[in-house]
């Protein structure tokens, strides 16, 4: 069960997330020793904390115009008075994402397996899932708009489900597919069928490429989110929110509103690495290292 | 191997071509099914089968004949001059960000204290949402009077930079020790190294970071185009379009096609040039087959 | 005349004092122009380490050693040997030409001159025909040729070869060590061999340096006193045994 590069050649396509152009690292997170974490995290927290300090100095110190380049200051001023609506916003912007998420990542699983099943359907699918991995998916965001109605949340969820789909299919494939034919020759010695094959075999293989696969899509939902409601619909999500405060050159509140969107995806892809926890405790990254 | 194009790669691109056909012409079948079916069946969910909401291939097909505006040339065109507009945005921010991956990958083989010191930046920069805040950034660009298309070939640039930095880093540090240390036995400079040996073993790896590039660049490229007083470009017509809906509905699929073709487009010229260039993509496609040994 | 290797009490540590380990100890090796060297010994007993301290892959920590009159690092940046490895490391984009051509590039050898000799060496292997083939259409022998090709393209002094033929079935390898043998015969390359195996050692060698691990020494030297002309039939002359019996013998006597 080693990390695989789905960058390789070879791989191509499989495992990348072309859709909004983020690649799936397919190592799981590291063994989570107190210390460990600090070491690790500190110098970038550190860098993190000097970034800031230097950016609100400089722009203080040269007078830049907010318009051009916003204080670090004026970005927590407006997040603080915007609190509650920014959240409000927020959390119903992730509802849309996460809405999306599950339909795309139900959708892709059920495909996958599918596509284990029988090898004719396989072979149809995949380059048409390659094919419409290079295609801009967001373009559709207009179409469930109107077909949904712009104010109804599957408008959006149905873009995010889009987006997911890909990735989550993929690699959730690559990873039930490419199984040690040693193992499988194995199951058919011991006259095991297929979908005993599938449980004791291809499921707990596939595992690492589908939390892979869902990590990034949880990032790629909720950019996908924002995206489709630029193309319209109500104003009380994120996506309008920093578009019109864009228009009327308000940054601070932009920022903000992108602060929140940050904090959401990290809490989102945090309750996947937890899920990814308890689905398979028996990963090798989650051991403690000699 | 540039020979002229031999029976196989010809039977190749037929066959690619039909199957291509067949599954545009599966899936206008789907279409009109799902229309005369639920139409008949008088069934709504999830999609009403009404000519507004979907229209039939056939019209849009007619809709890109027709001109887009009064008296004034046909719709495919105006979305073609559109399309080509935003790839051209694309290209540009592509060009920018694979040449500054590229050189970022280089940097880091070359040296240690380059990549400790930089790639977390790198890897840094891509917690920003640069797609979701693409709008943003175009207004700001036009507020302090930079070239709006130029805004957004940066943001292409952006999406670009990453997967070809990481990718090329990871290609260049592929080749296996011995031919490594092969270099060292012929005392070749880091240099000579770096273009003779670990440049090549890379380029299976920069493509496929380019190939992804392609379509996050035809992406960040129409979001891009989004915000109030964008001119020309697709994403400025898929909005439009969308608000016209109730209109022509024809249009605004017309629209959709064009710009996934757009993507499609793009990302296929990035795979014909890997083709070109790197030998292991034309083995892999049998035009170099094996000899009898 | 100048020794093409020459070693006196080398020595090779590697990790830090307390955790050190030396892979080699008190090597003292004489080899003249023309001579054909086997170095055998179970595995760890250092044969590669020493073939890489001559081809400057590895720097010794102690002790003198000299090839072609010069230190390692002036012999490699002269290009005194040509190096053959386990796998063949051909560059898979480039045709066999073009490999044979890479360290003739890098010494900027001009264009025409380039293609000469590589189409002289590829002669010389026998594998004139797949000039314009890629490595991954020739089989393992036939790559390997191709890296010993490469390797004598800049008719280098010495010729150092770790385990070439380790990846290769026994037919194949039989063959394989002929080539060898008549290459040698016709370019007068000297020529340092590392092996796992005895026959083959013994087939191939003017002599053979039996080594043993822990820490890696030369604990015999045995000369191979095999009439010069070597084929299948030195493979059922008795002689070609007792050498490979007293080779044994000699690996054995540290167990």
């Amino acid at each position: 069960m080693t990390g695989r590069d789905d960058l390789e050649p070879g791989n191509r396509q499989i495992g990348a997330a072309p859709a909004l152009g983020v690649e799936i690292p397919l190592t799981s997170s590291r063994p989570a020793t107190a210390r460990r974490l600090a070491a690790v995290y500190t110098p970038a927290v550190v860098a993190f904390a000097a970034v800031i300090l230097l950016w609100e100095g400089t722009t203080r110190l040269l007078d830049v115009e907010t318009f051009l380049l916003p204080k670090p200051s004026e970005i927590i001023t407006s997040f603080v008075d915007t609190w509650s609506t920014v959240w409000e916003f927020g959390f119903r912007t992730l509802w849309e994402a996460f809405g999306g998420f599950v339909i795309g990542v139900v959708a892709a699983v059920a495909t996958s397996f599918a596509a284990v099943r029988w090898v004719r359907f396989r072979e149809g699918m995949l380059p048409i899932a390659i094919a419409m991995n290079s295609m801009p998916i967001v373009a559709l965001a207009p179409i469930f708009n109107n077909w949904f109605g712009s104010t109804n949340v599957l408008a959006k969820m149905s873009v995010a489900a889009v987006v997911v789909y890909f990735p989550v299919m993929i690699n959730t494939t690559r990873g039930l597919l490419e199984v040690d034919p040693g193992e499988l020759e194995l199951m058919r010695s011991v006259a095991a069928g297929p979908t005993e094959t599938m449980r004791r075999v291809r499921i707990p293989h596939a595992l690492p490429f589908f939390f892979a696969s869902l990590k990034v899509a949880s990032a790629l939902s909720l950019i996908a989110a924002i995206i489709a409601e630029y193309f319209g619909g109500p104003q009380n999500v994120l996506g309008q929110y920093i578009i019109n405060r864009a228009n009327l050159f308000q940054f601070p509140d932009a920022w903000a509103a992108i602060l929140v969107a940050s904090l959401l995806g990290i809490a989102f892809y945090v309750l996947i690495l937890v899920m990814e926890r308890l689905a398979m405790p028996w990963h090798v990254s989650f051991r403690e290292t000699e | 191997m540039t020979s002229p194009a031999s029976p196989s790669q010809i039977g190749r691109a037929v066959r690619a071509g039909f199957s291509i056909l067949a599954v545009i012409g599966g899936f206008i079948l789907l279409w009109e099914t799902y229309k005369l079916a639920w139409g008949a069946l008088d069934w709504s969910w999830p999609v009403r089968p009404d000519n507004r909401t979907m229209p039939h291939s056939w019209d849009v097909v007619v809709a890109l004949f027709q001109p887009a505006q009064r008296r004034g040339p046909i719709l495919l065109l105006v979305e073609l001059r559109a399309a080509l507009f935003t790839l051209w945005e694309a290209f540009v921010g592509f060009l920018m960000g694979g040449a500054v991956g590229f050189g970022l990958g280089v940097l880091f083989v070359r040296s240690q204290t380059a990549e400790r010191a930089f790639m977390p930046y790198v890897v840094g920069s891509q917690t920003v949402p640069i797609l979701a805040i693409a709008p943003m950034v175009v207004v700001w660009g036009g507020r302090v009077d930079l070239p709006q298309w130029f805004i957004v070939s940066i943001i292409a640039a952006y999406l670009t930079f990453f997967p070809v930095a990481i990718n090329t880093l990871r290609g260049l540090r592929s080749p296996q020790r011995t031919a490594l240390e092969l270099m060292t036995s012929y005392a070749a400079s880091p240099r000579e190294a770096l273009w003779k040996l670990r440049v090549p073993s890379a380029l299976p790896y920069i493509f496929t970071a380019l190939k992804v590039s392609a379509a996050a660049s035809v992406i960040g490229a129409i979001v891009g185009e989004l915000p109030a007083g964008f001119r020309g470009g697709l994403g400025r017509d898929l909005l439009q379009f969308s608000q016209q809906f109730t209109a022509a509905p024809e249009k605004m699929f017309a629209a959709v096609i064009v710009a996934g073709l757009a993507g499609i487009t793009f990302v296929g010229a990035v795979t014909l040039v890997e083709h070109r260039v790197v030998v292991a993509a034309r083995r892999q496609s049998g035009e170099i087959g094996r000899a009898a040994a | 005349m100048t020794l093409v290797v020459e070693a006196r009490s080398v020595s090779k540590t590697f990790g830090r004092a307390g955790e050190a380990v030396s892979a080699l100890a008190g090597i003292d090796l004489e080899m003249s122009q023309g001579d054909f060297i086997s170095l055998i010994g179970p595995s760890g007993c250092g044969k590669s380490t020493l073939l890489r301290l001559i081809a400057d892959l590895a720097k010794p920590t102690g002790g003198e050693l000299s090839v072609n009159g010069k230190t390692p690092e002036r012999a490699r940046t002269d290009r005194d040997y040509g190096m053959v490895f386990q796998s063949a490391t051909l560059l898979d984009w480039r045709t066999v030409t073009k490999n044979v051509e890479l360290p003739l590039e890098i010494m900027d050898v001009g264009g025409s001159e380039r293609a000469r000799r590589a189409e002289e060496m590829l002669k010389l292997v026998q594998l004139g025909q797949f000039a314009d083939h890629f490595p991954w259409q020739l089989s393992g022998g036939m790559q390997q040729r191709v890296a010993i090709a490469r390797a004598l393209a800049f008719s280098p002094a010495l010729l150092l070869m770790d385990e070439p033929f380790g990846a290769l079935d026994e037919m194949t390898r039989e063959l394989m060590q002929q080539e060898v043998l008549r290459l040698w015969g016709e370019t007068g390359t000297s020529v340092v061999f590392v092996t796992h195996s005895i026959p083959e050692a013994v087939f191939l060698s003017t002599r053979v340096l039996v080594m043993t691990p822990r820490p890696g020494t030369i604990s015999h030297e045995i000369a191979i006193d095999l009439p010069s002309r070597r084929d299948n039939e030195t493979r059922k002359n008795p002689r070609y045994f007792e050498l490979i019996t007293e080779v044994r013998d000699a690996l054995r006597s540290h167990d």
